[in-house]
């Protein structure tokens, strides 16, 4: 079936149902960082990405390496969506023994292709991944998703710096600048300046984009499959814990252990979205 | 120092790019990678000889390690090489989780060893590489002696899969094996009744130099090139301790976490027998040539021979 960006919206809207399901299961997590790729995550899996979970070793698949690994939670509801495991299993989040741990894990989870969690890691595997196909004369594309904090780490600029030196022109890296990262704003505690100036500096095509906005990411992403010679960088304009307004207005929700009030509010946001995708994709 | 021993005919660097050019010519797959020391390492060449199967990324340790595991996610096989403290030290996060945690195949080879980087001094200078690949679970660590062995090892290495860090200086090294040498188990050079020398590297010559002064004093020492620090042949070595009762250590790194170390773990939990380890001891690197700096960290025979006295005198 053809996606169609009405499903696209349908498809967040699903994977922000699950992240919280998911994350309720446990009863804590990285709420904030998860909600803020949902729509990236949607537009990738549901549109761009040639991934197959009964194929999933094609090596002509598109790749997708989530570096800011605390996502994970967002990843695996993605990846639970698109058949890659069970639900039973969405809901094994970090408890004992469980294969969808905090951080993406290529050896335990389906789906998974980079085991990420250390900043500033990801990107240079994906950078190597979306290299190596290059070099092999495929055609696929590689995308991966960093945090405006993941870019406090250096290794991230020597990976972008890589990429475009060698016009890794199938790569596309998304910034999910949500403007927050663990201990507080990112202009207060390390100030990132402009990324997209800071990504075309670096010898990437750089845009800025509302990351809550499918139609305007799955146009940024058309944007860059139409370039050559050089690598696409997408600044996702995001808000932390986005989707849901209690989460989007606590200051504090790098990961969130809920209290009863943060308990009520996430029942409340799960209540509307089991409202609006009763009605099913073609509503 | 070694008066007769004689020297490869072959520079370490270049027993590394001609061994990566014949595992490239025969596997599109195989990848060298550099961080701005091909020139020092003679595996500039290989990107004329081999196009898509070099790539020099720059002064980027780091990322280097996960363009590697990018590279092996799509099937390729990489040897990334860079001097030891670079690929250890400085990239050791990514060493360890892009790497090894994320279970992908690379071999990483770090160059001029301990006292070997001589005028690069303390920054370069690395004793503890060993140490901290060790600690990377299901990591292979070798320190290669000789020009052959280390074309056997990288070989060896590339036919595994999995994770290969191997230890070398860039120079010619004392020649010690013939090609029809094999290096599955740890190689035992010398056999005497007296005490067991276990060493890697350049500390393999000095113990067969040791030795022979050793025999002229009526000592027998049994000499093993234990070039694989992990998996540690543990046979061999209670072998050599049941045979002997002694053994001493010797390894141009701290010996804090490697060779002496490693011995030490072994033998403790299998076959105590008294122990000393020959190596650096709460110091870092420094400026000089690699024969004055052997003696001033004691690296040399005739440390080998004053510490095994030492140790005899003792147990007798």
């Amino acid at each position: 079936m053809q996606v169609t960006e009405t499903n696209l919206q349908f498809f967040a809207k699903q994977i922000r149902f699950y992240t919280l399901k998911e994350l309720q299961a446990v009863g804590f997590g990285h709420y904030g960082g998860s909600l803020s790729i949902v729509e990236a995550l949607a537009v990738l899996y549901g549109k761009h990405l040639t991934i197959d979970a009964d194929d999933a070793n094609n090596p002509d698949r598109d790749y997708f390496v989530l570096s800011k690994g605390h996502g994970g939670p967002a990843l695996y509801a993605t990846l639970f969506l698109k058949k890659f495991f069970s639900e039973e299993t969405l809901y094994t989040l970090n408890q004992n023994g469980t294969t969808l741990p905090s951080h993406p894990d290529r050896n335990l989870t389906p789906g998974v292709e980079m085991t990420t969690g250390s900043l500033g890691q990801g990107i240079s595997a994906a950078a190597g991944i979306a290299f190596g196909n290059k070099l092999d004369g495929r055609s696929n594309y590689t995308y991966a998703i960093v945090g405006d904090g993941e870019l406090n780490e250096g290794q991230c600029w020597e990976a972008i710096q890589f990429a475009a030196h060698h016009k890794l022109d199938h790569f596309v890296v998304f910034i999910d600048e949500n403007k927050k990262q663990l201990d507080g704003l990112t202009i207060d505690i390390m100030n990132p300046f402009d990324f997209v100036e800071k990504m075309k500096a670096f010898g990437f095509a750089a845009e800025r984009v509302d990351g809550s906005n499918v139609d305007a990411i799955d146009e940024a992403i058309q944007r860059a499959k139409k370039r050559s010679g050089q690598p696409t960088a997408i600044v996702l304009d995001t808000t932390k814990g986005q989707g849901v307004s209690y989460l989007e207005e606590k200051v504090d929700n790098h990961h969130i252990r809920p209290s009863m009030d943060d308990t009520n509010a996430i029942n409340a946001a799960l209540a509307e979205l089991e409202k609006a995708l009763a009605g099913g994709e073609n509503q | 120092m070694m008066g007769s021993a004689r020297l490869d005919d072959k520079e370490m660097r270049q027993t590394y790019a001609d061994t990566i050019l014949e595992l490239a010519r025969n596997d599109d797959r195989v990848i060298a990678l550099e961080a701005d020391l091909s020139s020092a390492m003679t595996t500039s060449r290989l990107e004329k000889e081999l196009p898509g199967q070099f790539v020099n990324v720059g002064i980027m340790e780091a990322n280097m390690m996960g363009i590697a595991a990018g590279l092996s996610i799509v099937g390729r096989k990489p040897f990334i090489h860079s001097f030891g403290q670079f690929v250890t030290r400085r990239a050791f996060d990514q060493l360890f989780v892009s790497l090894g945690y994320a279970k992908l195949s690379a071999v990483i080879v770090g160059s001029d060893a301990g006292v070997t980087a001589e005028h690069n001094g303390g920054t370069h200078m690395t004793f503890e590489d060993i140490a901290l690949v060790r600690e990377i679970p299901n990591a292979h660590v070798y320190e290669a002696s000789d020009s052959y062995q280390l074309q056997y090892l990288l070989k060896k290495a590339y036919k595994e899969g999995g994770l290969h860090y191997i230890r070398t200086i860039r120079k010619k090294a004392v020649k010690l094996y013939d090609e029809n040498e094999t290096f599955e188990k740890a190689k035992v050079l010398r056999s005497g009744k007296d005490v067991t020398i276990i060493a890697s590297g350049i500390m393999v010559a000095e113990s067969l130099q040791a030795a022979v002064q050793l025999s002229q004093m009526g000592m027998e020492a049994t000499v093993i090139d234990m070039f694989s620090i992990k998996p540690l042949d543990i046979d061999t070595l209670i072998e050599a301790a049941k045979a002997t009762g002694v053994v001493v250590t010797a390894e141009n790194h701290n010996v804090n976490g490697g060779l002496g170390s490693a011995v030490a773990e072994a033998l403790s939990e299998n076959f105590p027998v008294p122990l000393y380890r020959i190596g650096v001891r709460e110091r870092f690197g420094q400026v000089g040539q690699t024969e004055y700096l052997k003696k001033v960290y004691g690296l040399n025979a005739e440390t080998i021979v004053k510490e095994v006295k030492n140790r005899l005198e003792v147990v007798i």
